[in-house]
């Protein structure tokens, strides 16, 4: 038996959330078309009006949006509500230097922290659990829906947010924290100074972990718990679309259910905007059936993955995608080769090495310069610097083999590297393009 | 006996080496000897001191990466000839020394090896009458 928070919807047939998807995307299209002058425009274009949309197959006909178009319609231009309808804001953390601010009704919260909730419960959560919440609270959508979807799962909700990492571990210990939700990189840092102080896995009452808002390996997971001790699930979301718990990890930990009854995924070539058939990799595009306030359509994530229908021992029915290969906002393409900092956590990790580094691009003389940072350890320093340097090529080795392009990389200080409590900056791109 | 040596990785960058200098000296540890490896962008410190365990943890403390190496002292006139004497020992018993350092003393001289197989090494240079030094020896030098 499951654990879940809503199982009619979670474990609904097929045939069900089809139905629901068909009778909610028209409805909504036509909510769009009557709220949204921005949108209605872009339909009006590509010459499609809502009688077009029949059902769920009619998708295809609408048009994107995208990050731009979230520029461009800054900060009311796709808000369907008037402003008295709206309770809350949220907005991006603004790492690629574009913010945007989206709107919520209290419907629009309820849905999204049902879903936080059912990720909770996913993870094994129950209303016996004490869960910390390590994200970010404000504007940054991780503390807000972790913190409501704890409540409605009913856990005694730990509101610690990020930083001061003595503080966490305090109330970890002291109030016996069964549930972890933070940035991936976070969790680590917690992990490697619980270590330091003395904890080992055992000493630690966490059991689960809910880690996202960020890339991170599966070698980076495995070693999270092994150090905390847990089982770590990975929660995707994007705030466009209303937060974490747009899709999470089961107890399965293979690929994210995607809630369909309240977002409906397609897989796109990011070159032509074809709609891919299942099991293609390519870029993720969300519409959401019944969101009020900030309702988009066809919104293009950027983030490159695969989704699948196969059946999911957890019980859940809801489409699975895969652990973004990166957004591909983080994507680096250097030398022309395209370069995701999740694969060189990976080959870090491979070699016994932490999830910390760093990645430095430059340009000299129209060449792009490749480096990689990254911290010494005390497993891996030795007194014989012909073993350094052999231990620094096997890395070099590794990064080429992984990548197809040659890094430099450079071994530096521990704790010289900043950590991230939110999250980490990984790369330092200086290339004037 | 070896005596332990410690060792410690270093950005090959301005300032590095003073900040482990001051956290030895903050925490009175003195340094009896002291080397220095280098690459291009590290390097690595090898240090006898007198407290090797108060160094070790203090430096630990400090975000230093920092392990322990055996290592053999020998004590010598100080005066031509001795060292040349010493290295005959080692060349007869065909102890290779990954590296050395050494310092002069009051009265005598200090060399510190680094050799492969330091037991194989110490046993086969007792045996033609050369007496490694203790932590204790090398402490009160």
């Amino acid at each position: 038996m499951g654990n879940y928070f809503q199982e009619e919807i979670e474990c609904a047939p097929l045939e069900k959330i089809r139905a629901l998807q068909d009778e909610l995307l028209p409805k909504q299209v036509r909510y769009v078309w009557e709220n949204v002058p921005y949108y209605r425009k872009k339909m009006e274009e590509q010459g499609v009006t809502p009688d077009d949309i029949k059902s769920a197959a009619d998708l295809h006909k609408l048009p994107f949006l995208s990050k731009a178009d979230l520029k461009a319609a800054y900060p009311y231009g796709l808000l369907a509500v008037p402003l008295k309808d709206c309770v809350r804001i949220q907005s991006t953390s603004g790492t690629t230097g574009k913010r945007v601010i989206v709107f919520y009704t209290q419907e629009d919260l309820d849905l999204w922290e049902d879903c936080c909730a059912r990720a909770i419960c996913a993870a094994g959560g129950t209303n016996e659990d004490v869960c910390q919440v390590s994200y970010g609270y404000g504007l940054f959508t991780g503390g807000a829906g972790l913190d409501g979807g704890s409540h409605k799962v009913g856990c005694l909700t730990v509101p610690t947010s990020s930083g001061n990492t003595e503080r966490q571990i305090m109330f970890i210990m002291d109030l016996q924290a069964t549930i972890l939700c933070c940035t991936p990189s976070y969790a680590a840092y917690i992990g490697e100074t619980l270590k330091e102080m003395g904890y080992k896995p055992e000493d630690i009452p966490l059991k689960a972990g809910i880690f996202g808002a960020e890339a991170w390996s599966e070698e980076m997971r495995r070693d999270i718990e092994k150090t905390l001790g847990i089982k770590a699930y990975d929660i995707y979301g994007l705030t466009e679309i209303s937060g974490p718990g747009v899709a999470f990890e089961c107890s399965e930990q293979r690929g994210m259910h995607i809630q369909e009854d309240h977002f409906i995924a397609e897989i796109i070539d990011p070159n032509t905007g074809e709609v891919l058939p299942e099991g293609s990799q390519g870029e993720l595009v969300f519409t959401s059936l019944d969101k009020k306030a900030f309702p988009l359509i066809r919104y293009r994530t950027r983030d490159i993955c695969t989704l699948t229908r196969e059946k999911c021992s957890c019980g859940r029915t809801h489409v699975r995608m895969t652990k973004p290969k990166g957004r591909s906002d983080d994507m680096l393409i250097i030398r022309g080769v395209n370069v995701f900092p999740s694969q060189i956590e990976t080959v870090l990790m491979n070699n016994g090495y932490a999830a910390n580094y760093q990645i430095i691009v430059g340009r000299v003389n129209n060449t792009d310069t490749f480096e990689v940072k990254v911290e010494m350890t005390p497993d891996m320093f030795t007194d014989n610097l012909g073993e350094v340097q052999a231990r620094r090529k096997v890395l070099e080795d590794g990064l080429k083999a992984m990548l197809g392009i040659k890094a430099k990389v450079t071994l530096v200080a521990p704790k010289s590297i900043a950590r991230s409590e939110g999250k980490a900056v990984r790369v330092i791109d200086t290339r004037k393009i | 006996m070896s005596v332990n040596q410690v060792s410690v990785f270093l950005e090959n960058k301005a300032g590095t080496l003073n900040k482990l200098t001051e956290v030895l000296a903050a925490n009175n540890v003195n340094i009896r000897a002291l080397s220095l490896a280098e690459t291009s962008e590290f390097g690595i410190v090898r240090m006898l001191v007198n407290d090797v365990f108060e160094a070790t943890n203090v430096l630990k403390e400090n975000n230093f990466v920092a392990t322990l190496t055996p290592v053999l002292a020998y004590a010598i006139e100080d005066k031509a000839g001795y060292l040349n004497n010493l290295l005959q020992n080692f060349s007869a018993a065909e102890v290779n020394i990954e590296y050395m350092y050494a310092f002069a003393g009051k009265e005598r001289a200090y060399m510190i090896f680094r050799v492969n197989d330091t037991k194989r090494a110490e046993s086969l240079l007792n045996s033609k009458g050369l007496k490694s030094l203790t932590q204790e020896e090398i402490s009160a030098v």
